[in-house]
Parts: structure tokens; sequence; C-alpha cells
């Protein structure tokens, strides 16, 4: 896959460039490299106008975080008010009503840990079978997957909170675990990438040498399919870190919220009679919501980018 | 293929129809000879503990069921208090048709009392001794919570209405506050003619709104008799009512903002929005959502129809009720008797609660209370007098709150295009009666 900037460099490999960034720097006919490539005015502009799209709404965040519920009704939503409250809005969020958010945040860490990290567990268990291993019905269970990769998992909630409802599982924090378990998107992913990242012949090779399938597994494919494996983690955690209709029709106990409902609580407040306004901690209880994902994102970079240029390049 | 689906469909309505009738015919006989409970069953029943489950969102509950368990140690109160509104009456009907995670109290607000009562979803609460408690309450939550003798529930708040204004635009613009619904309009157009992000009020079509509004206006455009249902909006009251209105919408005097988004909270705070008719629990949300605009704000009267006229009406406010499908209904019902007549009133008026007895509207110590956020002003006064002169002889249907969900594609047309209001409320009409129809009411034409 080439990067979206390039428009009409060959596809050389990336490394045969760093040669050109480390020389010095000289004034001459621009050539361009796939280090360097051309700019084009349309490009850059439409990327500037993407970048804004998604950067404006966290700026927003970031700077309304530091209002007071006073300040957010009479200063410009794009900037500071006179009184910077971060620090209290902070402190009021993880105290007001006897700290709720604390226990919202272990709830999603709960389900994140088990649900995203199972998830994934199963996906490279699967995708590394469905990859390494020849069995009848593969195409069929191919076909399945795929299908189940197109069906998003909204659709699926009323039918899953119904057969949940049958096996008295509601109103528990399986509702929300369990579901979060089957991943087909992280399944596929790792399919993919478990067929193009670990040689067979390695396999063989193991086998012979008189491994067992789990070893083999363990210590020779496993550590292969790392990149892989931090990607479909990456998707599932933000999936199950930001679930909010699931648990929404599964949970009526709010001990058991996850941070996106607990949230939606916070804000539904102000709309009952007598029911304190606290848009403030809202905003700033979304800001520490999102702050975990943008520090696992900017600490992962580089395995998830590699992870989803899996397979883009044949060598 | 076809003819398979078209069979099984028909198969699944009947068996609807079949389930309808059978839940019909199951409620007809309950709670018409029911027992007397006795005080002491009820302390007996304190004494041997329990828990009780209460769906409630109002705020105050909070104190008030820490307090009872501290009062009655072996009872645990479980409040679930994260819906409201809309959510949480569905939450309710889908556990009642279920039969299935039915709350032991549950908050009802006025409007859909009846809702729930007519399909026995409620306990009579009068052999509990709460038929006694008549006359401790103001006569418009009573009357929305009574039906006859039976009782189906206690009122926790009341909300007569009173006319909220920021008292610094009207001082900025030299406009005087408006104490009839005439003068209403002039300064309305006196306002936005000085500065043009100036409105009177917002309004984007509220059915809780305008049904109090008609309230006020002396239309009693619903008329409830068990089954029988009559609706008309084409009263004198109504009419009364459209023509002002009218003007407001035709001029464009009107924000069309929702009530109780951001941008309302905002409006209410940045002078955008000059005067709000609401219910007197409506301080407390002052305080909390627009505590930027503290000292702006006054409460006066509500303007009235006819100059002179003290005639005012309830909005919104709510009450504690016990499912029929409820457990522990002993406790439950103690709770509510402390929360709603007992000591657990002064808690709540205390934490900013508008009350709906008498006793506490009446005392000096209520009335005299001075409101910071008012400047100081003893607005209670106002409200326990608007409470005095609400109108007890109105009824909402009891399918209110479908009602209230079609108020936008029927009435709330009007606030956007070139439909009149009259013949919005005429299209709202019609829609609720062919709804009521279909629900098996007797609809009176």
């Amino acid at each position: 896959m080439s990067s979206p900037l390039t428009t009409d460099s060959p596809a050389t490999p990336a490394k045969t460039s760093s040669p050109a960034r480390n020389a010095p720097r000289l004034r001459g006919p621009r050539r361009h490299t796939p280090g360097k490539p051309r700019r084009s005015l349309l490009l850059t502009v439409l990327t500037s106008l993407v970048v804004l799209y998604t950067v404006v709404p966290l700026i927003w965040l970031a700077i309304n975080a530091t209002k007071t519920q006073a300040g957010l009704a009479d200063s410009n939503g794009l900037w500071f008010s006179s009184d910077f409250a971060l620090w209290d809005n902070i402190r009021d969020t993880f105290t007001y009503d006897d700290g709720v958010f604390t226990r919202w945040l272990l709830n999603t860490l709960l389900y994140v840990v088990l649900g995203a990290g199972g998830a994934t567990f199963l996906a490279i268990l699967g995708g590394y079978a469905l990859a390494k291993f020849d069995f009848p019905g593969k195409r069929g269970i191919f076909a399945v997957v795929i299908g189940a990769v197109a069906v998003p998992g909204t659709a699926l909630a009323v039918p899953t909170f119904l057969m949940f409802s049958k096996m008295g599982l509601t109103d528990t924090p399986w509702a929300v675990i369990i579901p979060s378990l089957v991943s087909p998107f992280g399944l596929y992913l790792m399919w993919v990438f478990a067929s193009e990242a670990i040689p067979t012949e390695l396999l063989e090779a193991a086998r012979i040498d008189g491994a067992g399938e789990a070893r083999t597994f363990f210590t020779v494919a496993l550590p292969l399919l790392a990149p892989g494996i931090v990607t479909v983690l990456l998707f599932t955690t933000v999936a199950t870190w930001n679930n909010y209709f699931l648990p929404l029709i599964m949970l009526k106990d709010s001990d058991w919220y996850p941070l996106t409902l607990g949230l939606s609580v916070w804000n539904s407040q102000a709309e009952t009679i007598g029911g304190d306004v606290i848009f403030n901690l809202v905003i700033t209880g979304s800001l520490l919501t999102i702050l975990p994902l943008i520090a696992a994102f900017l600490l992962l970079q580089k395995y998830w980018q590699s992870g989803l240029a899996a397979g883009s390049v044949k060598e | 293929m076809r003819r398979k689906t078209s069979r099984l469909l028909r198969g699944i309505a009947l068996l609807s129809t079949l389930a309808l009738g059978a839940t019909a015919c199951g409620g007809s006989d309950d709670g018409s000879d029911q027992k007397a409970v006795s005080a002491s069953d009820i302390q007996a029943a304190l004494k041997k503990g329990g828990s009780v489950t209460v769906w409630a969102w109002e705020p105050t509950l909070k104190t008030v069921a820490a307090d009872f368990e501290k009062k009655y140690p072996k009872v645990k109160i479980n409040l679930v208090s994260e819906r409201s509104g809309d959510k949480h009456y569905t939450a309710l009907s889908n556990a009642i048709s279920a039969e299935k995670g039915v709350p032991d109290v549950a908050q009802v607000e006025y409007f859909a009392v009846s809702q729930y009562s007519l399909t026995k979803g409620l306990t009579d609460l009068a052999p509990y001794g709460a038929d006694k408690l008549a006359s401790k309450y103001t006569p418009g939550p009573w009357n929305a919570v009574s039906e006859g003798k039976a009782v189906y529930g206690l009122p926790m708040d009341s909300g007569p209405m009173a006319l909220f204004y920021n008292k610094t635009v009207f001082d900025k613009y030299k406009v005087a506050v408006p104490t009839t619904w005439d003068e209403y309009v002039d300064a309305a157009r006196k306002l936005h003619k000085a500065d043009p992000k100036v409105y009177i009020a917002n309004d984007a079509g509220d059915a809780g709104f305008t049904t109090s509004m008609l309230w006020q206006a002396g239309s009693r455009p619903y008329k409830v008799d068990g089954t029988t249902v009559k609706i008309d909006f084409s009263d004198a009251g109504a009419k009364k009512y459209t023509d002002t209105w009218q003007k407001l919408i035709d001029e464009k005097l009107l924000a069309p903002i929702n009530g109780w988004t951001d941008d309302w909270y905002k409006g209410l705070g940045d002078g955008t929005i000059a005067t709000l008719a609401t219910g007197a629990w409506m301080p407390a949300n002052f305080v909390t959502g627009v505590p930027g605009a503290k000292g702006d704000w006054r409460a006066a009267p509500m303007p009235a129809w006819t100059k002179g006229d003290k005639a005012s009406a309830e909005n919104g406010g709510s009450s504690l009720a016990l499912p029929a499908l409820g457990k522990n209904k002993e406790l439950a019902y103690a709770f509510v008797e402390y929360a709603n007549s007992g000591a657990g009133v002064q808690t709540r008026v205390k934490q900013g609660a508008f009350p709906a007895t008498t006793a506490e509207l009446q005392s000096t110590e209520f009335q005299s209370t001075k409101f910071d956020y008012f400047g100081g002003q003893e607005a209670n006064k106002i409200f326990a007098d608007s409470a005095a002169n609400v109108a007890d002889d109105w009824s909402y249907l009891p399918f209110q709150q479908y009602a209230n969900s079609i108020f936008n594609d029927t009435v709330g047309k009007a606030y956007v295009s070139g439909t009149k209001l009259a013949d919005g409320l005429k299209a709202w009409q019609d829609a609720s009666v062919k709804y009521g129809e279909e629900q098996g009411f007797t609809v009176e034409k």
C-alpha cells in the first residue's frame, strides 16, 4: 500500500529513501522519492480538512474541560473562559456522587481486559488454525466469518439480549463480556496476518524437531504474530471501551455501568426536574475517558500501522 | 413461501391478541376487594425488615432513603435513579408486561398516573390508609393521583406555574413585567425590537407546556370516565390560548430552542430567553444549570388571561406509586408515606424540592425563604399562591405518554411551517382519537 500522499511515485520500499533524508539539504531540483513525494495542493487541502474534522472536536473537548458550568454558558466554545477550572473539574469528576466515576472506570477496564483480551485471544487461536491447518469446511467458515464482519454488533444486540434474558444473564457483567468475546473482524485479520507472517516451513521444521502443536504455537508462531496481535487488541479495545448500545440494553444496575453509560446518565440529569446540571463534569469525564485510548494509540502506533498494512506488499 | 409467512404472521397476531385478552381478564377483578392494611401491620413489617426497590430519578430521594434506612435498620432501600422520563416509562412498562423485575416503588409523573392505573398496573393505596391523607395535599396533585375512592400514588412534588423573568433584560430595555398575556405579547415585541437577539421565551413545541397553558386558559380538552374518553381542542379556553400564541409564532417572537438542552441553559444564562413560564420546581435547575445568571432572574405570578384573574395550572410534578406486581407492599408503602407525607418532605424541601403538601406550602418558614438566586426574593409566596389557585378539574388522557410522543408530528408543525396552531391541535386531537380507538377506548366525538 502506498502512502496516501504519494501520487505518482513508484512503489519502492520505504527503506531506500533513508539515505536521502540523511543527506545535506541542498537547494536543487525537487526529486520525488517515496520519502519526499511531490506536493499536491488539492490533497494537502483535503487532508487538512480531514485533520480539522477530527481534531477540532478534541480541541473543543480539551478547552471546555477547563470551564465551570457558568463558564460553559458565557464563553466562546473554542476558547478558554476567564476561570481555569480543569483541576477542580477533575477532582469533582472523581468525587461526585461518592466517586461513582471510579467505579465506572473500573467496570470499563474489566470489560476491556476480559472482553477485548478474550476476543483477541480467541481471534489468535482461530486465525492461526484457519491459516495453517487444512480441514473440511474451511471455505464454509470463511464465508461465515466474512458475512459476520458485515453485520454490525448493534444489529445483533437485541437478539443477544433476548437470548441472555432467557439464560438469566442480563444485568450481570457477563452480559457485556461474553458478546464482546466475539470479534469476526479480529479473527479475519489474524487469519490474513497469520498466513502471511508464519512461513509453513518453519512450522514443519518445528514439528520435525519434535515440538508438539501447542509448543509450536506458543514458542514459534506467537512471537511472529506480535504486530497482528497488537492491532487486533487495539481494535477490540476501542470497540469494547466505546461500547454503548450493548451495555445500555443489558444492564439496569448502575453499579455495572461502563463509562459510556455513566456519562450519559450524568448528561441526562440536566433533563430532569431538580436535577443537578453538571455539563462541566460530563465534558471533563469524557476527556478523561478518551485519554487512555489516545495513550494506547500513540504508544502502539508502530504496531498499529504495520498491522494495518499487513499483506499489502508482496515480497 | 409467501403463504407460509402470512400464516405465520397471522399466528403471531392471534397469539398477541390472546395474550392481551388474557391480561385484560386477569386484571379486571384485582384490587376491588383488597383487604385493609392497618398501621400495626405496617409497623410489624418494618420490624421484620426486607428490601424495597425504588425506581425514581428525583434527586432528593437519596437522602430520604438513607434517613429511612437509619430509622428502620432492617429495611434496605435499593434506589435506582439512572433512568428518567421516557426511558423510565419504557422500562417500567416492559417490566410490567414481562411480569419480571417490576420495582416495588416507582416514580410516576402526574400525566402518566391514569395510564398505569387504568391498566391495573398500580396498587390502590386507599386500603393502606392513603385516602385519609387527601387533605394534606394541594388540589392539583391530589386530583391527579386519586380516582374516586382509589388512590394510586402519593404526590411527591408539584409544579404550580409561575413566570420566571430575567429582570436585568427587562430593566435594560425598560419593559414592564407582563401581568396579562396581552401585555406578554407586547413585551415580546418590545424586547425583540430593542434587541433582535432577545426572545420573550423559548418554545419549539412542548406537549407538557402546551397542555399546562390550556389548563390555565380554562380549556379542558380531555374528559375521561373509565374507558370513555373525549378529546376536544376547540373550546373557548383553547381558542384564547391559540389566538395569543399564534401571534408570538407568526411574528417570530419565540426562540426556537428546545427545553432541557444545553442551548436552553445557555439561553437562560445569556439573556436570549427573557421569560420562562413553568413549574415552581424550576429554581433548583436555575441554581445548578444557570449559575452565571445568579441575581438576574425573578419570579412573578403567571400572566392572567383576563386582568385580575388568578387562575393557575400545574406543570410537571410526580408521585411515588406502588406497581401492582411489586413485592413487600407494606414496606414500600411505609417508604412512600415517609418520603411524601412524613419526615421526608422536610428533608426534600430543604434540598430544593417543591412540595405538594399544604402544611409545608403554608408554613411561614417556607414562605419567608429568601432565594439568593433571585436576589433575595421570597419567591415561595408566589408559588404557594399559585398552588392554591390551580383548578382541580383537569385530567390527562389514559394514554397521555403516547399522545405527548406524537405532539411534535402534529402541533409541532405550527412552529416550523405555515400550519396554524389551532389546526395543529386539531391534528393532534384526530391522531389521539385514532390511537384511543385502536387501543379499545370508547372515544366520544
